[in-house]
């Protein structure tokens, strides 16, 4: 439902980004999300589109790059990925499990850009 | 041309995150317990709120809250009514409330006023998806749960049941009528959320009132 502001939030945080970067145009945006972020990602992508328009990301691909769940099990002790949301125990002993170690990414990864030649000297 | 990949690493909600970091110390220094409420529209945390107000003045302690809704002060009027500082903040079509609505809305509450307070309570918007990635610079988040939902709330959106730190459940009064399952409903905040605390209440009728002014009187 607030996928349009994460979407600006992408846009302000790569063209902050891109200062560095002054004749730089970006083809992609490597987004990382976590299966706790709430985040839709048909809807995310939706919205990129929108709020990329008129700005240095306009037509670059967003690529997502879902992350997994993963608790720290106090019983096998060690770090184990989830199946599902639904029930937060350890797959191996099945003791609940609530320390969430990875899962709620929401970060820009990387970006790909395309930089312009400087025009040699004449 | 050339192409190169940029590796940036940022954090999405880095403004937000850094905001309510600020807030969190602020809050710390001034040495007020700040408390963010979530739940769907309709789970009766005004309600809720209403009551700990009340009760918690009836104590002797200093309370104030902050109310988040799209348009409209009906629960800032509402909540005044127990005789403490509201401020409403009105997020006009935003769904959930941010960390700089927080600050904006203590403008004007100095550190003084901060600092001779118990309590902040943050009513959020409601809604059970958009505030759970929103930190508010809150100590303990509480996911309110009323027995007309549906136990299985929990298991439908656990994104926000699992960043939750205590639940309430609402409504109790009136739980034979609607053919209540406790047991489910304590078994899914469970299976989400191991170890959550859970308070079971009712605002019309004062039932578990006692036990979550004692846990927030703990809390401090």
């Amino acid at each position: 439902m607030h996928e349009l502001s994460i979407a600006a939030e992408i846009v302000d945080c790569v063209t902050e980004s891109l200062a560095a970067y002054p004749n730089a145009r970006v083809l992609e945006v490597r987004l990382k999300i976590g299966a706790l972020a709430a985040i839709v990602e048909e809807s995310l992508q939706f919205c990129y589109s929108l709020a990329t328009e008129g700005t240095p990301l306009a037509g670059s691909k967003l690529v997502v790059l879902n992350v997994p769940i993963t608790v720290d099990c106090t019983t096998c002790r060690r770090e184990v990925a989830l199946d599902s949301l639904q029930s937060f125990r350890c797959p191996g002993c099945g003791q609940p499990a609530g320390d969430v170690r990875r899962g709620r990414e929401l970060e820009v990864e990387a970006i790909e850009i395309e930089e312009a030649e400087e025009a040699p000297a004449p | 041309m050339t192409t190169r990949i940029v590796e940036l690493r940022k954090g999405v909600l880095k403004k937000n995150d850094e905001l309510a970091r600020e807030l969190r110390a602020r809050f710390t220094a001034a040495d007020v317990l700040v408390l963010n409420l979530v739940s769907s529209p309709g789970t009766g945390k005004t309600s809720f709120l209403q009551r700990t107000l009340t009760e918690l003045r009836t104590r002797g302690a200093a309370a104030a809250a902050l109310v988040g809704d799209l348009e409209t002060d009906n629960d800032a009027r509402r909540l005044a009514q127990a005789g403490v500082p509201v401020r409403q903040i009105n997020t006009h079509g935003i769904c959930h409330l941010e960390a700089e609505m927080i600050g904006r809305h203590l403008d004007g509450w100095s550190e003084v006023e901060l600092g001779a307070l118990d309590y902040l309570f943050i009513e959020n918007v409601g809604n059970l998806v958009c505030p759970s990635g929103y930190d508010l610079g809150e100590r303990i988040r509480v996911a309110l749960l009323s027995v007309t939902e549906g136990e299985d709330k929990p298991l439908k959106y656990p994104t926000l049941f699992n960043s939750a730190d205590a639940a309430v459940i609402t409504k109790i009064d009136i739980a034979g009528a609607v053919d209540y399952d406790r047991e489910a409903a304590l078994r899914n905040l469970r299976e989400i959320r191991p170890g959550i605390r859970i308070f079971e209440t009712s605002a019309r009728t004062g039932a578990g009132m006692g036990e979550w002014l004692n846990f927030l009187a703990e809390a401090r």
